[in-house]
């Protein structure tokens, strides 16, 4: 049985300079796995190559998902296979609002016709549960939305896209406390079905307590460097970075900022 | 000190016009007068809905074979009919030429001179020395007058099957049922189907063919005719006067609401050919119009010319909003005028999208001469492969305390180029006068080309001045955001544009927002890959 998703030796690179230097990450389904690691790292650039983002050069290496090999496929197609990504600073898109983009993009997903008023009252399920207005349905996408709308925005087009993998770029940061948690509670409702994955980047053990990941992957340089369990999360919460770099040999960061 | 803002940043804080949505509240609203009784109406009705909906399938499946090779196909739009005519006259233009045309309508002898001395003045004037090169365009090849085998006729039926049948698939009938007060259509150089509600018609409305107009209102027609627009105001505009056919004359009475919009639509089928339509439109005072223009055209090897003219008079108190959607093919030059003179309280509004033509020159004008007279215009151009749009606006503000904005929107791809170019002006004794300009041009790749020419002259310090230019290109992120939610990169670009258009689209009725849209779309395909 193949994993859902499977990353070996992922090389990539920005205008030649290399970002990611032989990554290999496996996912099975069901779990959930967290990519710390200071800032830099590559941790948004691994997450946004699986996704297929232009802008990083796959250099040398394989994305499977499903065991099949997705190297050549389009970022709507992965879209299609069940991959999603929440972005750290969504875009802005006038003209259509939110309530229609999702139907849209939906009825992409899916192949199917989908009814406006049964997708107005699965959109509204969906928002009482981020604690948005109703009024937020209308508005266009992400215009002139506040970093928070911005952020349970993304999560709210989770739940309603229903992809099987799930990575989340920081979904938290930036957050009120009140706001943390209801994304956390949602993203953990949402985990909940045992057929998801997900691969969450994060710098906050809050969401963590809630998502409560099986495998942990330290991302320094480009490179994972330690992997472990809940234990490994914790001890990073508690003393950083530099006890790993000590370990590895590598020269030691002083004043490093875990947000 | 005049308050002058320019900035290169992006927010538009443009006080968005919620007249559109008045008048599509009044549109919905209101309980139309109809003279046919409800009986009728309801049979009608129903042959209506079967009709519709086979011309909808009809369209939709010539939409769908729209195909990009080396040009666009553009589907409905390039339907081209045999050429068979009554008249046509012979290409070039001379005196001879202008004479028959004059002697064919049967016009006034001071119709005649107006001519001639239009020609004069085309003679003596040259091409601008700025903006697209018109060397390609050669009168000698472009005929003037060309009469279809029809009489205007104000039942459909009357019209000549292959006539009829253009426009409708055009959906010009279908849309007079459904949400105009009055409808004409010009096929080449004459007017072929002319028709207004009875209800305005008892009101007092005039709304006729700008060749009929002449006969039956000589005098209104010898006070305003090239008094707004002049002949001398550049060499096509000359031209214009001296070979002009057909158009629309529209006359509002004071105090009256035409709440329905009129349409005039303008097709042209004759390849190597001109067209001259001559619109002319008096709202009295307190009166209120909309009047909607639509223009396209099969695509030939041959260069078309289309030079109307577009007079407006706008009475004290008065509001007339012109919209117009123009999909010339990219055989055409399109070298129109139109210009406003705004009485006191006045209001003019302009809505223009422009998508096709191989080359537009195209600057709307709204001549403020009266205390508190507004202007704004709305406008978007999209540029494809091969044209180049040359198109904004242009404002005097001539007495006190008169207002105007101008909001426009260029699109280019596949090496178009998108240029906006306008002209405010302010005059010395217009004290106390607001004007404010934002113009956005979004580029679709590294080959289009968007520019913005404005010009600004202030003549007096007490103004409250306002201009914001942006251009950019398409930003993959974004595509890459909407991709990422499993759209194609086709339908991520047409999303964005779509977007980037929506100021324009939301000020147009539903169904040419729709026709808006679906333009955008057929642009779109092909600037993809």
């Amino acid at each position: 049985m193949s994993k859902m998703l499977e990353v070996k030796n992922l090389k990539v690179a920005v205008d030649d300079v290399e970002i990611l230097k032989g990554i290999d990450l496996e996912i099975g389904r069901g779990e959930v796995h967290v990519l710390m690691g200071p800032n830099g790292a590559g941790k948004s650039t691994l997450a946004r190559t699986i996704m297929a983002d232009p802008q990083f050069e796959e250099v040398e290496g394989n994305i499977y998902f499903e065991g099949e090999n997705i190297n050549e496929f389009s970022t709507d197609e992965r879209a299609k296979l069940g991959i999603f990504l929440t972005f750290q600073n969504p875009l802005e898109v006038a003209g259509i609002s939110v309530e229609d983009f999702l139907r849209t993009t939906k009825m992409e997903l899916t192949g199917e016709d989908i009814s406006v008023l049964k997708f107005k009252r699965e959109l509204q399920g969906h928002m009482q549960d981020l604690d948005l207005d109703q009024v937020y349905a209308e508005r266009y996408l992400n215009v002139g939305f506040s970093g928070g709308e911005k952020k349970k925005g993304e999560i709210l087009q989770m739940s309603v896209l229903n992809p099987d993998l799930v990575m989340l770029d920081e979904p938290d940061s930036g957050l009120d406390v009140d706001a943390v948690r209801i994304v956390s509670e949602t993203v953990a409702d949402f985990l909940s079905d045992k057929n998801k994955s997900c691969l969450i980047i994060t710098h906050h053990s809050v969401i963590l307590e809630s998502v409560k990941p099986d495998f942990a992957h330290i991302l320094i340089d480009g490179k994972i460097v330690k992997r472990g369990g809940p234990e490994l999360i914790e001890r990073v919460n508690d003393e950083g970075y530099n006890w790993i770099r000590e370990e590895l040999g590598m020269e030691k960061v002083h004043d490093e900022v875990l947000d | 000190m005049a308050n002058l803002r320019s900035n290169l940043t992006s927010d538009h804080n443009i006080k968005q016009l919620d007249t559109d949505h008045k008048v599509r509240q009044l549109n919905t609203d209101r309980n139309v007068k109809r003279l046919d009784t409800e009986r009728i109406l309801a049979e009608k009705a129903a042959e209506r809905e079967a009709l519709k909906e086979s011309r909808r399938k009809e369209r939709a499946e010539k939409l769908k074979e729209r195909t990009y090779v080396e040009e666009l196909d553009r589907g409905v739009y390039d339907i081209k009919n045999p050429n068979t005519y009554e008249i046509m006259l012979e290409k070039g233009l001379n005196e001879e030429i202008v004479r028959e045309i004059s002697s064919i309508k049967n016009e006034p002898d001071w119709m005649l001179e107006k001519r001639l001395a239009a020609l004069k003045i085309y003679r003596e004037m040259k091409n601008p020395n700025w903006g697209p090169d018109l060397s390609e365009l050669n009168m000698d090849e472009i005929a003037t007058y060309i009469r279809p085998k029809a009489q205007m006729e104000s039942n459909w039926q009357e019209v000549p099957d292959e006539i009829r049948r253009t426009f409708e698939l055009l959906g010009i009938p279908e849309a007079e049922l459904d949400y105009l007060s009055g409808v004409g259509a010009q096929y080449d150089s004459e007017v072929v189907y002319h028709n207004v509600k009875d209800y305005l018609a008892l009101q007092g409305v005039i709304y006729t063919d700008f060749d009929s107009a002449v006969v039956e209102y000589p005098e209104i027609i010898q006070e305003y005719f090239g008094t707004c627009l002049k002949p001398n105001l550049h060499r096509y505009s000359a031209l214009h006067y001296a070979v002009w056919s057909g158009g629309s004359y529209v006359y509002v009475p004071e105090g009256v609401h035409v709440d329905i919009p009129l349409q005039s639509y303008f097709r042209m089928n004759a390849p190597g050919a001109g067209q001259f339509e001559h619109t002319l439109i008096i709202v009295e005072k307190g009166g209120s119009l909309h009047f909607i223009e639509g223009c396209s055209a099969p695509r030939y090897n041959t260069i078309n010319l289309h030079a109307g003219g577009v007079e407006l008079f706008v009475k004290e108190g008065a509001k007339l909003r012109y919209s117009t959607i123009e999909n010339w093919s990219r055989n055409m030059y399109n070298l129109n005028s139109k210009r406003a003179i705004v009485e006191k309280d006045g209001v003019i509004e302009w809505i223009s999208g422009s998508f096709g033509s191989r080359v537009s020159m195209l600057y709307p004008a709204s001549i403020l001469i009266g205390e508190g007279a507004r202007s704004e215009f709305t406008g978007i151009t999209f540029a494809g492969a091969g044209q180049t749009l040359d198109t904004g606006a242009q404002v005097v503000h001539k007495a006190p305390h008169t207002y105007s904005t101008v909001e426009t929107k260029s699109i280019s791809k596949g090496g178009g180029k998108a240029i906006y170019r306008s002209l405010v002006q302010v005059d010395e004794g217009a004290y106390g006068c607001k004007s404010n300009t934002d113009c956005q041009s979004l580029m679709l790749d590294a080959q289009s080309r968007g520019d913005t020419i404005p010009t600004i002259i202030l003549k007096n310090d007490d103004v409250d001045f306002g201009h914001e230019a942006k251009i950019g290109r398409i930003d993959d992120q974004a595509i890459f955001y909407l991709m990422s939610r499993g759209l194609s990169e086709e339908e991520a670009k047409a999303m964005i544009v779509r977007g980037f258009a929506e100021p324009v689209a939301k000020e147009l009725p539903l169904e040419y927002a729709v026709e808006m849209n679906e333009l955008i779309n057929l642009e779109l395909k092909g600037a993809i890959g």
